[in-house]
């Protein structure tokens, strides 16, 4: 479904990215790990095609993403750190004005459902600034819902939720997989994500330090790879 | 190659300066200040075609998103924003003792000065975006809104003078009778025009240079 | 008309929240209100010089109240990255100018009639005689700022320095716009019919259509990536 080579993201003298190539197939789950400034996020708007990269090539299910961006954009859904709601709407506002943008099908029924999904349906005709964090993020989750995307880009999506929340992402992630999507998600903590990610990456400094199947490593494994890793880039000049 | 293109630019300014003070005649009106037209009038020519590259450059970046138009289009606005300056000055200077001030509202100049203004504000949001892509996609809209504005101001101002107050004050610029006036002032436009071919290469050339690094 | 409602979903997204939050509406107001008083501080306590000016004055006080208020158009967007969302949607994003575009002409619209009323209040100017004329000068007006306007508050919001670099780079492409405007209204004060600003009204119209189109047509360059 994504398939990324020698992506390169070059700000002035910094580089952001370099020469990052990785590959997710449809129906699997790729857990991005890094610290902050390792460049998770900047790879992961290159993917969402919000980024042009420097150099290198991206394909998302079969588009070119650089040729022809906007039809790569009707096949992701992505959540990022803005919940990408207003906050003067209504939740089911909120939807019925991105839903008309992408598809113009804004049967009352589509909107309560993806609600439903989510569990926001109780609070439909609430306005957004009343909601909190992880129900702002449910929402955008459920704009992506009714985009029927194909690929699921998270940056950072277990922060700011509770046990219950972190469960029922998880079950979300696994029930999109199941459904043939492709999903990656990067997050710097191990606590979210792992759980149902097929693949595990490590970024660091711009560069892929880590690719590999999930079960090649027990989590304890992992964490010291990635201690590692990490290690080596803050010491290195 | 670039090299040859600024021997060759001096060379024509030299000429431009022999021609001005040297064949063409001295006014009779205005005296020898009016020799500043072979400075004024070249540099706003100049600009239009700078302002004019700025436009091909944007509209091209937009269909091609090829960095090297962006290139053209910056450094010729660069070097636009530096002739259209220059006109102002020179006019300015040209005012003075004609007129008996150092700035007036007439026609052309206002023009020019809106002109300035409009891409003086293209170099601001060139600067103060980072992002190279983004830079260029902006600055190519700024890029191409000023440019097909700017007969809309020359009409717009045109009018504003003529129907406002009778102008009294006559243009910078009385219609060349004699022709070696005309002839001294070809000389210069062309030597300008090296000049800005020169300017140019060398400005794109760092620019490229920038981006590399 | 796929295009017709995306465009009309912009338009009523911005219409509703403005009306929730009545942020920017307020504030506004109180601006109109401000210039009033400013003008007539600056300009002295003769009826004379006041009147003299009017015309300028009104178009002035669109312009400072239009800068504010078009400057802000795009900062909803930014809470909570809506911006960023616009950018993912797929489609003509043309419409979603056009939406915000239409959304700035009416409060546009609305700023420019309450100051006219405070103007023939404070002012003492009668601009009921002109006012079906006055109005189509204002509506020609109104469209080139804010065609403009919304492309350039779309870019700068974006931006370092958003505040200063808006107005320097709007205020030298509306010179046309202001200079036409103002002597429309002012030939229009002093009696003269509608035929005698006829070419300032077709200066005002072709501008417009330039300004519209050139809008419509980078946009998607302005929110693409």
């Amino acid at each position: 479904m994504i398939t990324a080579r020698e992506l390169r993201k070059v700000y002035g003298s910094n580089c952001a990215l370099d020469s990052v190539s990785l590959e997710v197939a449809g129906g699997e789950c790729l857990a991005l790990l890094g610290p902050n400034g390792a460049g998770k996020t900047t790879l992961l708007r290159i993917l969402a095609t919000l980024l042009r990269p420097t150099s290198g090539s991206l394909r998302v299910g079969d588009v070119d993403a650089l040729r022809a961006p906007d039809r790569v954009r009707a096949l992701i859904g992505m959540v990022a750190h803005g919940s990408h709601v207003y906050e003067d709407l209504t939740a089911r506002e909120n939807l019925r004005f991105w839903e008309t943008l992408r598809s113009g099908d804004t049967a009352p029924a589509r909107l309560l459902g993806a609600l439903a999904q989510v569990e926001l349906d109780g609070v439909a005709d609430e306005r957004v600034r009343t909601f909190s964090a992880g129900m702002k993020r449910r929402l955008g989750l459920a704009r992506v819902l009714l985009g029927e995307a194909r690929v699921l880009l998270l940056d950072e999506p277990f922060t700011g939720l509770d046990r219950r929340g972190r469960k029922w992402l998880n079950e979300f992630l696994l029930a999109f997989k199941a459904r043939g999507g492709a999903a990656v998600v990067a997050t710097h903590s191990f606590g979210g994500g792992l759980g149902v990610a097929d693949r595990v990456a490590i970024l660091g400094g711009g560069r892929l330090l880590l690719d590999r199947p999930a079960a090649d490593l027990s989590p304890d494994a992992l964490h010291r790879l990635y201690e590692s890793l990490t290690d080596a880039i803050e010491g290195a000049p | 190659m670039i090299r040859a293109l600024g021997w060759l630019a001096v060379l024509g300014l030299l000429a431009g300066l022999a021609a001005g003070f040297g064949y063409a005649p001295r006014e009779a009106v205005q005296g020898n200040v009016q020799r500043i037209m072979y400075l004024h009038v070249p540099s706003v020519l100049t600009a239009y075609l700078a302002f004019g590259l700025v436009l091909l450059g944007s509209v091209a970046y937009l269909a091609t998103r090829r960095a090297g138009w962006d290139r053209l289009a910056g450094s010729a606005g660069e070097i636009g924003v530096l002739f259209t300056g220059l006109t102002l000055v020179s006019g300015s200077i040209w005012g003075k003792p004609t007129w008996g001030t150092w700035w007036t509202w007439d026609a052309r100049l206002t023009s020019t000065a809106v002109l300035f203004l409009v891409y003086v504000g293209y170099l601001m949001l060139r600067q103060l975006i980072e992002d190279a892509d983004t830079r260029a996609r902006y600055a190519a809209v700024v890029g191409i809104l000023g440019a097909v504005n700017i007969p809309i101001v020359h009409f717009s101002v045109k009018w504003w003078r003529t129907l406002h107050q009778p102008s009294t004050i006559l243009g910078p610029e009385p219609a060349p009778i004699d022709p070696a006036i005309g002839i001294a002032l070809l000389v210069n436009w062309i030597a300008f025009t090296l000049l800005f071919a020169y300017f140019l290469s060398r400005r794109m050339e760092i620019a490229r240079l920038e981006e590399q690094a | 008309m796929s295009y017709a409602r995306r465009a009309a979903v912009v338009l009523w997204k911005d219409l509703l929240i403005e009306w929730r939050s009545k942020e920017q509406a307020n504030a506004l107001l109180f601006f109109c209100l401000l210039l009033l008083f400013l003008f007539q501080f600056a300009l002295g306590p003769e009826r004379d010089r006041l009147a003299a000016a009017l015309p300028g004055l009104l178009w002035l006080g669109f312009i400072l109240a239009g800068l504010l208020a078009l400057g802000r158009s795009f900062l909803v967007e930014r809470e909570n990255d809506c911006w960023e969302a616009l950018r993912l949607t797929p489609g003509d994003k043309s419409a979603i100018y056009l939406g915000k575009l239409l959304g700035n002409c009416v409060l546009m619209a609305a700023v420019e009639i309450i100051l006219a009323v405070l103007f023939t209040v404070f002012y003492n100017v009668d601009l009921w005689a002109p006012a079906a004329p006055l109005a189509l000068v204002m509506g020609l007006g109104t469209i080139g700022l804010a065609a403009v306007g919304t492309l350039f508050a779309a870019m700068t919001t974006q931006v370092r320095a958003r505040e200063l670099l808006f107005p320097v780079l709007l205020l030298p492409v509306q010179v046309p716009v202001l200079l036409a405007t103002v002597s429309a209204t002012q030939a229009l004060l002093l009696g003269q019919p509608l035929a005698d600003v006829a070419h300032w009204l077709k200066l005002l119209a072709g501008a417009d259509v330039v300004y519209v189109t050139i809008g419509l047509l980078t946009f998607e360059f302005v929110l693409d990536g």
